[in-house]
């Protein structure tokens, strides 16, 4: 056996253990803190078959970053360049080196190959220098754009980068120097023995006349030590990201989910976040206000490192346009919950005894109807809702027309756990005894707690998803005018429960939807939002006025919206006229 | 002689006009068809209840001048300054040269829709104070089924010092006016309970606390201090309120007949447009003078004026004073 060490090679092997060692330790350490209901679902489904779907996303999404790519093909590609790149050159490395050496070896040869094996070239050997060549271009042609984009984010589709914290720069640049720094060595090493690819036996080519024995030591030993250091910060530094997702990815296939406090499960999601910035481009805070440093991803890191602060927690409009565009897809607004529940008892109890008296109506065969908090200060949608149900002969129970009780959200999303609780319980027990089969809301704040925060054994629907229902089946005539109309997407209702179409099916059958700018996935939000109880007046109308201006797109003659916060913010806007879509539907009634 | 053109036909714009045409020819705009229809639309005045249509007559009459030439029906679109000259173009794209221009635009009242929770427009037991003014001349006040209220609640501030309305200000008449319209509900139905809910109430005019005390006193009208915060109907087509006594400090209900809502002063559609042609737009839409003390009819252009309710909320008695001190400016100027 040929002797496959030298001095080198040490910075790299020790720089693997402590990574490995690191790793096993918090990985373990988080798992032993996931919360009763987090293990027993990993338990349960550990051993069925949930999770192979999960080996393809995580090779979608850790290596080759589709939804990084789905954003912009140029950052897709920087991501995918660095992460793929470099596993296939760790991937193919280690085949080279299982093809071309017999016997046993260990493992460090296939990184530091070229050093090693330069006898007698074969064509094997040429194959798959020139395979490693061009690997190790698409890597460098990736950090190269990333060192563009740390000057000139636009090239990547960005406005702004995030701002890291020194370790964070720190590790950033020895993974940048790990490329070029190979690049050197191998070529250096091909100078001599002429074993090197395309690219490293060019550049070898030109160091031929300067080639010393020492030098290339020097860059072989620079390299390894670059790897080593990459290694060593690799755990606590954005870069546990490239394991952690791939955890994340199985216990999300195997339904883990973000409890009500930070768990060993919030470790990983916190680890996985790459710090990449997405989440920074679209926040109102930042595009709108100007505020920085309250971004998810800044949450995120603060939180990482035990800095979380409720004062950057409560920054925050909720309006959950960075989950949906965290390539991750990390539960951010939980996230931020976690940081602002109040340990204070905040008593509401009190204030709500009035419930105690509420009898639950008997509703066999009736629609039940919840206005919602907001709805009862827009009276327009909830007379709109009645006049429908009238129109189609449909009996409802009005549950919270005089006594209301909050459905609990806003309080959760201010952190008050115990008190949404709370009232979620009395509303829960009320619908349960009223024995409808159907409920039926205005507000799509509620829709979002009913259909996840309750555990409610009848169907619930936003009424635009009702009113959609009872146009298909003929129960409800509408009569077309031709009023040009565009639709605003609350944030509840779209980006938080994925309805888009019911809202625009219903309004096509009355009017001409016409298109806003930003639409769907991508609304802006209102700026009215319940989830921020901080801003100030001012923040607030910039917010609107910035999501008024991308609805004006088309020059529309209406506004239409399905939350009565939205209604209310743009009202005090525009001097277009601001309408529910129930409140569009019940006008147009044949 | 030389030409002024005055923009509105309220009664700054008439107090002006009948001045300066004493030795000036005076263009007097008006987008309406009548002049003087934001005192039209009252009943009696604050603060000795004289009759508008009385007021209006005797404004009216000024114009009764062949150095005035009233058009109705007339909007001014843009004000363009040519040298020394003035271009006023108007809605059908006419122009009219003048040496001097007057703004005095005025106001509208706020659209009391856009605060919806308090339902205008959508309960019919729910009016703002133009139309109670209507009711009263009329002397046919009547609830949702056009039965005789038995009780009447008016609620201050509606759309002015609200920040969620974007108006931060006062609107100044409103707290008199709901006194004013109290008393007069109060001699048309004796029985009736009648009730203002205030955040304070800003008596600061002459007669006005005089006036507010009698109402206690001799017409038991009741003042709850406390913001309504929503309506609704009741089956029987009342109006249920939901507010807070701030005095108490408790939560209070209560149905009423009539919610009548004092809506505020908000520039004029016309005084926000021109205001921005012309580049002197101030806070809220009304128009900046050149400054609050010694220049408050002139603005940062020179020969063109304001006066009235374009600049702020105000009552009739000072736009008339700031009619009179307009006209004098521009004789100066003109000279
Ligand atoms: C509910 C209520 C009750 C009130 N009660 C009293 C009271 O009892 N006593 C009292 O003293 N004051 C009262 N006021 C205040 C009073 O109405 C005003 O002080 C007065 O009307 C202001 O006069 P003005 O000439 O400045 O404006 P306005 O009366 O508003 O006149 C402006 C005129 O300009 C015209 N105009 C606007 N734009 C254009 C354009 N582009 N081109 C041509 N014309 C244009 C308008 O049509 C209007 O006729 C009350 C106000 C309110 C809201
Ligand atoms: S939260 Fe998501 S989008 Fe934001 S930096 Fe982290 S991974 Fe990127
Ligand atoms: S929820 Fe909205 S406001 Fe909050 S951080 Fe995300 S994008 Fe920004
Ligand atoms: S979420 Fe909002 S609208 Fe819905 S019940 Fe709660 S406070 Fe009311
Ligand atoms: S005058 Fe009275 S009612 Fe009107 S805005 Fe001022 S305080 Fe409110």
């Amino acid at each position: 056996m040929m002797n496959y060490f030298s001095p080198f090679v040490l910075p790299f092997v020790l720089g693997t253990f402590v990574l490995l060692g690191i790793c096993v330790f918090k990985y373990i350490r988080w798992y032993m803190s996931f919360d009763r209901v987090q293990r027993s679902k990993v338990k349960k489904n550990i051993l069925s078959l949930k999770f192979l779907p999960a080996i393809w996303e995580a090779i979608l999404e850790c290596l080759f970053h589709r939804k990084v790519f789905r954003r912009n093909l140029v950052l897709g590609y920087m991501h995918s360049s660095i992460a793929f790149g470099w596993f296939l050159l760790i991937l193919v490395g280690a085949i080279e080196a299982e093809v071309c050496i017999h016997g046993s070896k260990p493992f460090w040869v296939a990184i530091f190959y070229r050093f090693f094996v330069h006898e007698h070239p074969t064509t094997t050997s040429v194959v798959f220098a020139n395979i490693m060549d061009a690997l190790l271009l698409v890597v460098l042609s990736g950090v190269m754009l990333a060192v563009i984009k740390m000057v000139y984010s636009k090239i990547v589709g960005m406005r702004r980068v995030t701002k890291h914290v020194l370790f964070d720069r720190f590790a950033k640049f020895s993974l940048w120097f790990i490329f070029p720094l190979r690049l050197l060595a191998e070529s250096y090493t091909a100078a001599y023995y002429g074993n090197g690819g395309f690219m490293t036996q060019a550049l070898g080519n030109l160091f031929a006349p300067i080639y010393h024995e020492y030098v290339e030591m020097a860059f072989w030993t620079m390299y390894s030590i670059c790897l080593a250091v990459f290694f060593v910060s690799m755990p606590f530094s954005r870069y546990m990201h490239i394991f952690t997702e791939v955890f994340l990815i199985f216990f999300r296939r195997m339904g883990v989910t973000e409890g009500d406090e930070k768990t060993g499960y919030t470790m990983y999601e916190l680890s996985a976040c790459s710090r990449c910035g997405i989440c920074i481009d679209n926040c109102p805070m930042d595009k709108q206000l100007g505020v920085q440093g309250v971004q998810s991803v800044y949450l995120l890191r603060d939180v990482r490192y035990k800095r979380g602060t409720e004062e950057v927690a409560n920054q925050c409009l909720m309006c959950q346009r960075c989950s949906s565009d965290c390539p991750v897809g990390l539960d951010l607004m939980t996230i931020r919950r976690q940081v602002r529940t109040k340990e204070s008892a905040l008593d509401a109890s009190g204030n709500y005894s009035y419930a105690d008296n509420i009898q639950a109506f008997n509703s066999v065969g009736r629609v039940l109807y919840f206005g919602g908090c907001m709805s009862h200060l827009t009276p327009g949608i909830t007379e709109s809702m009645i006049k429908i149900f009238e129109a189609v002969d449909q009996n409802y129970w009005y549950m919270d027309k005089n006594r209301t009780i909050c459905c609990g959200r806003p309080l959760l999303q201010q952190g008050f756990l115990k008190q949404a609780k709370d009232l979620r319980l009395k509303n829960q027990s009320m619908i349960i005894k009223s024995k409808a089969k159907l409920l039926v809301t205005s507000c799509p704040i509620c829709y979002q707690s009913f259909t996840k925060e309750y555990n409610l054994p009848i169907k619930v629907m936003h009424h635009t998803e009702y009113i959609a229902g009872l146009i298909k089946s003929g129960r409800l005539k509408l009569r077309k005018d031709d009023l040009k109309v565009v639709y605003h997407d609350p944030c509840e209702l779209g980006r938080g429960c994925g309805i888009y179409n019911e809202p625009r099916e219903v309004l096509k059958s009355v009017s001409t939807l016409v298109k806003a700018k930003y639409e769907k996935e991508k609304s802006l939000c209102c700026g009215f939002n319940l989830g921020s109880t901080v801003l100030t007046m001012e923040q607030q109308t910039k917010v609107r006025d910035a999501a008024v201006e991308s609805l004006m797109d088309k020059n529309p003659d209406l506004i239409a919206t399905a939350c009565p916060m939205c209604k209310k913010a743009f009202n005090h806007a525009t001097t277009l006229q601001v309408k529910d879509v129930a409140e569009i539907v019940a006008e147009n009634i044949i | 002689m030389s030409k002024i053109a005055i923009i509105g036909a309220g009664p700054a714009g008439i107090e002006s006009a009948s001045m300066l045409a004493r030795s000036h020819e005076v263009l007097l705009f008006e987008k309406s068809s009548t002049a003087l229809s934001n005192i039209l639309d009252k009943a009696y005045l604050f603060p000795d209840f004289s009759s508008a249509t009385d007021i209006a007559d005797s404004l009216n009459s000024k114009l009764i001048n062949e150095n005035i030439k009233l058009m109705l029906n007339t909007e001014v679109v843009d004000i363009v300054r040519n040298d020394s000259e003035w271009k006023i173009v108007d809605k059908s794209g006419k122009n009219y040269f003048v040496d001097a221009v007057l703004i005095t635009t005025g106001y509208q009242t706020f659209d009391a829709t856009r605060k919806e929770e308090l339902g205008y427009g959508i309960y019919k037991g729910v009016v703002t104070s133009i139309d109670m003014e209507r009711m009263i001349k009329y002397n046919q006040i009547v609830n949702s089924i056009n039965e005789s209220p038995k009780r009447v609640v008016f609620l201050q501030c509606v759309g002015s010092r609200d920040e969620k309305s974007g108006n931060r200000y006062c609107s100044k008449v409103c707290c008199v006016t709901a006194v004013k319209q109290a008393i007069e509900v109060r001699k048309m139905l004796p029985d009736a309970e009648i009730y203002i809910f205030y955040m304070d109430l800003r008596m600061w005019g002459q007669h006005f606390e005089e006036l507010y005390r009698e109402s206690q006193e001799k017409y038991d009208i009741r003042y709850v201090r406390g913001r309504i915060s929503e309506a609704s109907s009741t089956f029987d087509r009342k109006i249920q309120i939901k507010a807070e006594d701030t005095l108490l400090g408790v939560p209070l209900k209560m149905t009423t007949d009539l919610l009548v809502l004092m809506v505020g002063m908000e520039a004029s559609a016309g005084t926000k447009s021109l205001g921005c042609k012309c580049g002197i737009e101030g806070e809220y839409g009304f128009i900046k003078t050149a400054t609050p003390h010694l220049c408050d009819n002139e603005t940062s252009e020179k020969g063109l004026f304001v006066a009235g309710s374009c600049k702020r909320p105000m009552t009739i008695n000072d736009v008339i004073n700031d009619a009179r001190s307009a006209a004098c400016l521009i004789s100066e100027y003109l000279r």
